[in-house]
């Protein structure tokens, strides 16, 4: 169950406390889960965890690869880790380890990678992930999650306290605009169906659900019908819910904060061309590297607007009546 | 010498001897540097460490893990001779569907704490299940294989760091010391600088050097010593030669071996004649 935020909504939180407030009622609920940082807890505000659970709470220092390593092996005694990280580093530094010693292991660790996309900003090119997901797709067992607000945060992070298996959720760390309210309730593996319509399927995860559904609304001032899914689970991924939608509308936009090569635009794209091909237009990051500035203008340079949305449905429907 | 000790050179042995028969099964393998650990495993597995075959996951047992995973077979060995399975079982080494790979994969294999083979992995592995435990109010000792080559890896050093500001003092690792990796000697390859002794000090760990580390009476010493230590962990240098016992491979010191049938026939006949050698020193004594 879910409620949606009213489209003018602001929300000044910063969404990594979403983490913690969800972190700090698991911790009291069960006392096997840890959380282990790498010299970033300062950026997520870890300080509340440490203050409330100062014997779970580990400070690994500015070494990512022994952090995911002393995840696994405490992990092998039966706890359950949390390991932070920016995304960069989350992914790309400890591939091996998490493929290793946790998914072929099959030792739970649920690793949380910070600033993904355009909302590192300005910490630029080196700090902004646009194919952390996809590296995590690459491991045969990781669930991978890209939530969309406050509330999606800190309804998934609780979720993951059920899941037995490797797991990379992406964690914005500023405040952001509320796509639900709280109290909203969200399954792993089912995406959401946020609106239903006639012309095309817009899939969207993280922050780019917020701009689907701006999408969503100018299209239908143009008197065109989009479906609107927020597909905060990568893996497993809600198959029957894409491709109903994709069948129904006949055509589908997916929107990412990622590299479509190696993210959700793919894994859609993997699955109609298999099951039930329909034309497909992906937003997202084409092949480009981070760089330096403002979320707005980053966004407008990577072409990932409202607009961007929406001049991706004209295509994709004018695709399906060529 | 104790009748302890003779145990568990007999134990060392009988590890060698069917460690050669499971890569034989195969036909390659690591037996350099599963040889060169054979005496540190029956020193632990046969006096030092608490476990139990019928239950290989008990929560208060002492782990041991291969960061130098390529040593499976000398565990399995070690393994399978406690009564973890049967040891022949072992001799399907690398086959489809074998619950036994060279390298050790805790999913596969009753008695094999931790998935390994990826150098560098094992030890941050070990040093998060030495502070699991610790967390959990469990005294366990983690022990864990750390290859000199191995110590190429950044990651060692990062798990040493960790290890040491957490004061993991139920971590003790075993740097198995045989002074040769794949491409050559360590010194040729890639050096320690000033020494693994010296490296794992600066470190903060408590090290203790083991002169002759295939001399069981001197590994059952130093872990002794180890245990005795609060507040650090520690490293034992075991200056161990990598192939020992196994002529052809001692004088060759190959990281992986692939000898012909000519060579397998020799190599178990003196394995076998070995472990006769040991038994009927024990049988003198009683």
């Amino acid at each position: 169950m879910y409620t949606l935020a009213a489209p003018n909504k602001t929300d000044n939180r910063q969404n990594c406390d979403a983490y913690q407030d969800a972190m700090i009622e698991l911790m009291k609920e069960n006392p096997g889960i840890v959380h282990i940082d790498c010299d970033l807890m300062n950026c997520i505000h870890t300080e509340r965890l440490k203050n409330a659970f100062p014997d779970r709470v580990f400070n690994a220092g500015i070494a990512e690869e022994n952090a995911m390593g002393v995840a696994c092996g405490m992990a092998a005694t039966g706890l359950l880790p949390f390991v932070h990280t920016f995304g960069v580093f989350a992914s790309r530094r400890i591939l091996d380890q998490a493929y290793l010693s946790s998914g072929l292991s099959r030792l739970p660790v649920h690793v949380i990678g910070s600033d993904p996309g355009i909302t590192a900003a300005f910490n630029g090119a080196t700090h902004m992930t646009y194919e952390d997901c996809g590296i995590y797709m690459t491991i045969p067992n990781a669930v991978v999650l890209d939530p969309a607000d406050y509330a999606q945060t800190y309804a998934l992070t609780k979720k993951l306290a059920d899941v037995q298996e490797l797991s990379y959720m992406r964690l914005i760390r500023r405040a952001f605009k509320p796509v639900y309210e709280d109290g909203s309730d969200f399954e792993i593996g089912k995406g959401v169906l946020l609106k239903q319509g006639t012309d095309a399927v817009i899939i969207a995860s993280g922050i780019m659900v917020c701009n689907a559904l701006e999408a969503q609304s100018k299209l239908q001032g143009e008197g065109i019908s989009a479906s609107v899914i927020d597909m905060h689970t990568w893996r497993p991924l809600d198959e029957e819910l894409v491709l109903r939608e994709a069948v129904r509308t006949g055509c589908a936009v997916t929107a990412e904060n990622h590299q479509v090569d190696c993210g959700l635009g793919s894994i859609v794209a993997n699955l109609l061309i298999e099951k039930n091909p329909v034309p497909l237009e992906r937003i997202g990051n084409h092949c480009r590297y981070g760089k330096a500035g403002p979320q707005d203008l980053l966004e407008k340079d990577y072409q990932m607007t409202a607009g961007d949305i929406v001049a991706a449905v004209h295509k994709a429907i004018a695709r399906k009546q060529g | 010498m104790s009748e302890l000790i003779q145990e568990l050179n007999e134990f060392a042995a009988e590890i060698r001897l069917e460690t050669l028969c499971i890569i034989a099964s195969f036909g390659n393998g690591h037996i350099g540097g599963c040889m060169s650990i054979a005496d540190a495993l029956a020193v632990l597995y046969g006096d030092v460490m608490n476990y139990d075959p019928a239950d290989p996951k008990k929560k208060e047992r002492d782990w041991c893990v291969l960061s130098k995973g390529h040593a499976g077979p000398a565990l399995y060995a070690a393994l399978g001779l406690k009564g973890y399975f049967p040891v022949e079982s072992a001799y399907h080494l690398n086959e489809f569907n074998s619950r036994f790979p060279s390298h050790t994969d805790r999913t596969l294999t009753p008695g094999v704490d931790l998935t390994t083979g990826s150098l560098g992995q094992g030890i941050s592995e070990a040093a998060g299940a030495a502070l699991g435990n610790r967390l959990q109010g469990i005294g366990s000792y983690v022990y864990v294989f750390v290859g000199d080559g191995e110590a190429d890896e950044g990651e060692v050093w990062e798990a040493a760091q960790f290890a040491a500001h957490y004061k993991l003092d139920h971590l003790i690792a075993l740097i198995d010391a045989n002074g040769r990796q794949l491409d050559g000697t360590v010194d040729e390859v890639m050096s320690h600088g000033k020494g693994l002794h010296a490296k794992f000090e600066a470190f903060g760990w408590n090290v203790i050097e083991v002169a002759d580390g295939n001399n069981t009476a001197e590994i059952r010493d130093a872990l002794r010593k180890a245990k005795q230590t609060s507040g650090s962990p520690t490293a034992l240098i075991l200056h161990t030669v990598k192939g020992k016992g196994v002529s052809i491979v001692e004088a060759s010191g190959v990281h992986s071996a692939k000898p012909n049938q000519e060579e397998w026939k020799i190599m178990l006949e003196e394995a076998e004649r070995k472990l006769a050698d040991v038994r009927g020193r024990k049988g003198g004594i009683e």
